[in-house]
């Protein structure tokens, strides 16, 4: 079995995307990179067929969201590559309003149900997306639960406000 | 997605109708809550929708509002019939982030637990599969095994299907002299009982008859769909987290990972009888080892992060500490994000953490493998029998609780 690390893939990456896509971290040994909606479907397009490569295992597809920063959704991609035995992260940080990235469909079918999800939770619209709906909440809610500002305790109990103990 | 000739007609000269099923969301054929709208030609399926989200219980939200450790009664909630496996890795998963390295004595009886609850989870599966293609007796045999498991379950930690078992750290309490006598117990009856079972079914005439051929997935589109577990195992992939990411010492047992070749329902229900006798044998392996260690260890010598017993609350000052903060949820966390997978019953159950060091998970995500394996499911029944898109759904073994979160 050949052996891929960090290092040599970070290589590979940038040999291809130079400054389009950015070291975040290796945060407990998974490098972790950044890149732009632009490059997302070139990048992960690159992972999954380089024959160096072969990240064609997508492990997830979700969502985290961030208000206080100016790119406040960020999209998280995890990939496996089966061949080598490494993973990767891939983030892609979207301005709220304009949380607008393309799908990843045409490389994957099982992205179908992570980019619904993903959608369903905090809104992210993934262009091209063959059935972009709500898949776990009710058709016609209004709102993206997983979002900060909706707030899940009654918001008249003060005993878990955050003032007491922090968040 | 199979290409099976579409009986559809074509033919515009003659009238056709097509009909509508609404299969579930409360169906006796379907074992949960699963709706599945399809559009019938007859007994053939032309195409479907699933629909799914009717047991949503908003865990990762809900997470987000949570202490570490008031989190591990939600991952019971997921796959609740192999919860010891969810609830194992979510304390790995805390254990990843805060650096806790585990003693090997709490690592293989992490191993016995977790294997134990993935031949409940099989034993469902496969007995389920006996049952709807028209065999009970075997589900019968079975189940009595079940209850052997929860029984051990019981004795660890007082709890028999949403279990809660250990902690952040190790286990709350020792294993007692029961529980071991139960589990080598439990060695030496099931293995006949899995043999009578295996001869039951495997050469049944009727049974393969039902089950061979039916959904057959390549490996190609195993991983196209992101696949895990059993059922990619069946379809040719030995892609098994415990053998590629061991977590828990699964590099210290010696184990085969059992692969199919057609990913049909058979193949799939002969790699998980065989994963049983694998799982049997890693347990009797971690009984010798555990022999080897010392036997007072049951958890991490980690204060400041494991609950610490009660009498130690009330008589000592640290202890007293150390319960209030990690009560509250004051424990000091590092901030950074982390993904752990295990093998859960069903495949790669992740659970992708983002800490900011506050009192609870900034954002926790769970990679559901029933999830991601049932979003085939429509696809995959085009042009598929109804009869057989019933045992497909059987055999993939879709649990509502890890579908839906």
């Amino acid at each position: 079995m050949s052996t891929l690390n960090n290092e040599a893939l970070f290589h590979y990456i940038t040999a291809r995307f130079s400054d389009k896509v950015v070291l975040i971290a290796e945060p407990y040994g998974l490098l972790t990179v950044e890149t732009n909606r632009e490059n997302i479907i070139d990048l992960l397009e690159y992972l999954k067929t380089v024959n160096e490569l072969q990240f064609v295992y997508l492990t997830d597809i979700t969502a985290i969201h961030y208000p206080d920063q100016e790119k406040q959704i960020g999209v998280i991609y995890h990939l496996h590559s089966l061949k080598h035995n490494i993973r990767v992260r891939i983030k892609v940080f979207l301005e709220d309003g304009d949380a607008h990235i393309p799908t990843a469909t045409g490389l994957w079918n099982g992205a179908n149900w992570m980019e619904r999800e993903t959608y369903d939770y905090f809104g992210v619209m993934f262009d091209g997306h063959p059935n972009l709906v709500r898949i776990l909440n009710v058709d016609d809610m209004t709102v993206f639960p997983m979002r900060r500002e909706y707030p899940l305790e009654d918001p008249n109990r003060v005993d878990k406000k955050d003032f007491y103990f922090g968040r | 997605m199979q290409n099976f000739p579409s009986i559809t007609d074509t033919d515009t000269s003659v009238q056709s109708e097509l009909s509508t099923l609404n299969l579930g969301p409360t169906h006796p054929a379907t074992h949960g809550v699963f709706q599945n709208v399809l559009q019938m030609d007859g007994e053939r399926i032309v195409s479907g929708v699933s629909t799914i989200g009717y047991i949503h219980r908003a865990f990762e939200k809900i997470a987000e509002h949570r202490p570490f450790y008031q989190i591990t009664p939600l991952t019971d909630r997921l796959n609740y019939c192999s919860a010891p496996i969810n609830n194992m890795g979510w304390h790995m998963t805390v254990e990843k982030l805060l650096n806790i390295e585990t003693p090997k004595r709490v690592d293989y009886l992490r191993v016995i637990v977790m294997e134990l609850a993935r031949i409940a989870d099989h034993i469902i599966c496969n007995g389920v599969l006996g049952v709807d293609t028209g065999a009970f007796t075997g589900f019968l045999y079975m189940m009595e095994y079940r209850e052997a498991i929860y029984e051990i379950y019981e004795e660890v930690c007082g709890s028999r299907l949403t279990t809660n078992i250990g902690r952040i750290g190790g286990f709350e309490r020792n294993f007692n002299e029961i529980a071991f006598a139960k589990i080598r117990k439990f060695l030496v009856d099931f293995p006949k009982v899995l043999k009578e079972f295996e001869s039951l079914f495997n050469r049944n005439r009727i049974f393969v008859d039902r089950t061979k051929g039916v959904a057959p997935v390549t490996a190609a589109q195993a991983i196209d769909y992101s696949w895990s577990g059993p059922l990619m195992r069946a379809a040719g992939i030995d892609y098994d987290v415990r053998a590629m990411n061991p977590y828990s010492s699964y590099q210290d047992f010696d184990f085969e990972v059992p692969v199919g070749t057609t990913g049909d329902v058979y193949d799939r229900f002969l790699v998980r009888n065989e994963e049983m006798w694998q799982s049997l044998r890693m347990i009797e392996q971690a009984l010798s080892k555990i022999d080897k260690e010392d036997p007072t260890i049951f958890h991490a010598d980690v204060p400041e992060f494991y609950l610490p017993p009660k009498e130690e609350v009330y008589n000592n000052m640290e202890a007293l500490i150390y319960h209030f903060k990690i009560v509250m949820g004051e424990i000091e966390t590092p901030v950074g994000e982390v993904y752990h997978a295990v093998e859960g019953a069903n495949g790669e159950l992740g659970f992708y953490l983002v800490n900011d060091g506050g009192r609870t998970p900034y954002r926790l995500h769970f990679r559901r493998p029933s999830f991601i394996n049932y979003s085939m499911y429509a696809d995959m029944s085009q042009g598929m029998l109804l009869s057989d898109a019933i045992i497909n759904m059987s055999s993939l073994n879709v649990i509502a609780g890890e579908l839906d979160a």
